[in-house]
């Protein structure tokens, strides 16, 4: 079973040695600048080498990611409940939380380095804005999405407002939150990386910029492959979580 | 004195969508005695779920009376155990937690309605689901678990809204059959909707006709035949001449 899931992976594991191959090749054979190509072997070169510095940058922008995730997920389901609370409230916030999405993060993120300084605060309300918006639409659909005649069997129960939410409809949101929630962690560390990218002490963001600011483009894409990493990771922890939290969504017959 | 289980006076609705009316149910009057088994028959969408939905304290009425248990304050949710046509189960709990739900709602202690869900599900040979997640189920044991969590809500008043109308014949009459135990078992009064005369027959003491929307009482007729109850009872004269009587009754409320 494990086996075979892994042989799934195959033709991906196929396209991406292929591809790895040719630019190394490519590399190799051109003779083209590291500082404007580096070469696969370069980089992971970079990587090992300059392992002690990018880790140290590397725990900051987790620490960034993973408080703004859990402040994103509360902020994100206090509005989708504040949404689902009545039409009225719906019609009020949804603009708002829509046109928050426009604001370009290009513009607010120095303006934030001034409100609120260089130091994690000002990271994390980017990774908070980048990633509520996701989590707040997603969990808004769950709540709303629950049969009304549900509804109506609860309140034959006489079930309170706050029981039919806390019993049914959270219950019932729970699987669209994990889509939100999903997506808001691939954006989390984009997020973070922009967020020091602008200006901060410590983080992958402002390493790389620095990388690029000298020239030592390997150690750019030596910070690449860490994000994407990171990301990956965070996207498999979330699938995780959720296998666990929802074992009857995933198919399971009986209460383990 | 003997109260009534149930007792409607005029009741009537009238449901308004900016200046459409729709005159739902005309001044209905409708008597269920304790431990009473009756039916309501009446054309596809006449107006039956509305009053269901309005004994069960979901939806208000317009004009009219009604009292259970000889009360007739305003709030009726919580006095009858309300099922709808879908068994409405909860995905994310086992068959033994979707049992217990009104029993939840009431706040009554875990360990308690625990045991009163066991010995139910015990004595209606559903125990050893009691794991399960409904998603395993088939048709016909959904509306079981259904019907045994509409019964642990409140035994003493069941409003069963076409329970089987999903179900196929085989599957239908076993569940008819094992509804007919439940309801002897605790003396329940029943109100009972479908639009299948021949269900209608084998099941109630009484049946209600009503007329094409907005709904009136055309006929009510007690059914003569002994319980318990035997399929091959809808085959005698009296029931067949019944049988006639009533779709004659339903054919002319009919419109195509």
């Amino acid at each position: 079973m494990k086996l075979r899931k892994l042989a799934s992976y195959g033709p991906a594991i196929v396209l991406v040695a292929a591809l790895l191959a040719f630019w190394q090749l490519y590399v190799q054979l051109s003779q083209i600048s590291p500082r404007f190509l580096p070469a696969p072997l370069a980089i992971v070169a970079a990587l090992v080498n300059n392992w002690p510095v990018i880790y140290d940058n590397t725990v900051q922008t987790m620490l960034e990611t993973v408080l703004g995730i859990v402040l994103a997920t509360i902020f994100g389901l206090g509005l989708a409940i504040l949404l689902d609370v009545s039409a009225w409230m719906r019609r009020a916030i949804y603009p708002l939380l829509v046109t928050s999405q426009t604001i370009p993060m290009v513009a607010l993120a120095p303006l934030l380095l001034i409100w609120v300084g260089y130091q994690l605060p000002s990271k994390l309300i980017v990774v908070v804005l980048y990633c509520f918006f996701p989590i707040a639409v997603a969990c808004a659909d769950g709540l709303a999405s629950v049969e009304p005649e549900l509804i109506n069997l609860l309140r034959s129960m006489r079930a309170t407002r706050g029981q039919i939410l806390w019993m049914v409809q959270l219950p019932a949101a729970m699987p669209s939150f994990f889509s939100g929630l999903r997506i808001a962690a691939t954006y989390s560390v984009v997020g973070a990386i922009f967020g020091e990218y602008v200006g901060a002490e410590k983080g992958l963001g402002i390493y790389m910029q620095r990388a690029t600011n000298s020239f030592a483009t390997a150690q750019v894409f030596a910070a690449i492959v860490v994000t994407a990493a990171l990301s990956l990771l965070l996207f498999g922890l979330v699938s995780l979580i959720e296998r666990i939290a929802l074992p009857w969504y995933h198919g399971a017959a009986q209460r383990a | 004195m003997d109260t009534a289980k149930l007792l409607a006076q005029g009741v009537s609705k009238t449901f308004r969508s900016g200046r459409q009316a729709l005159e739902t149910l005309a001044s209905i009057d409708m008597t269920v005695a304790v431990g009473e088994f009756v039916t309501v028959i009446g054309p596809s969408g006449c107006g039956k779920s509305t009053l269901f939905n309005i004994i069960a304290g979901i939806e208000t009425l317009d004009a009219g009376k009604i009292a259970i248990d000889g009360a007739t304050e305003h709030e009726r949710a919580g006095k009858a155990s309300y099922m709808p046509q879908k068994p409405l189960l909860l995905p994310w709990k086992t068959v033994e937690e979707n049992v217990m739900l009104g029993l939840d709602v009431r706040h009554v202690p875990r360990k308690q309605a625990q045991d009163e869900a066991h010995e139910l599900l015990k004595r209606f040979g559903l125990m050893e689901f009691a794991q399960h997640y409904p998603a395993t189920l088939s048709g016909g044991m959904s509306q079981r678990v259904a019907l045994l969590r509409t019964v642990l809500f409140n035994r003493s008043f069941l409003l069963l809204d076409e329970p089987f109308g999903a179900l196929d014949a085989l599957t239908r009459l076993s569940c008819q059959m094992w509804l007919l135990d439940v309801w002897q078992e605790f003396q329940s009064s029943v109100l009972f909707i479908t639009h299948d005369v021949r269900e209608a027959i084998l099941l109630s003491n009484r049946i209600y006709v009503l007329s094409d929307r907005p709904a009136r009482v055309l006929r009510v007729v007690d059914v003569h035949l002994p319980y318990p109850r035997q399929p091959e009872q809808l085959v005698s004269a009296d029931a067949a001449r019944l049988e006639q009587e009533l779709m004659s009754l339903l054919l002319k409320e009919q419109h195509v």
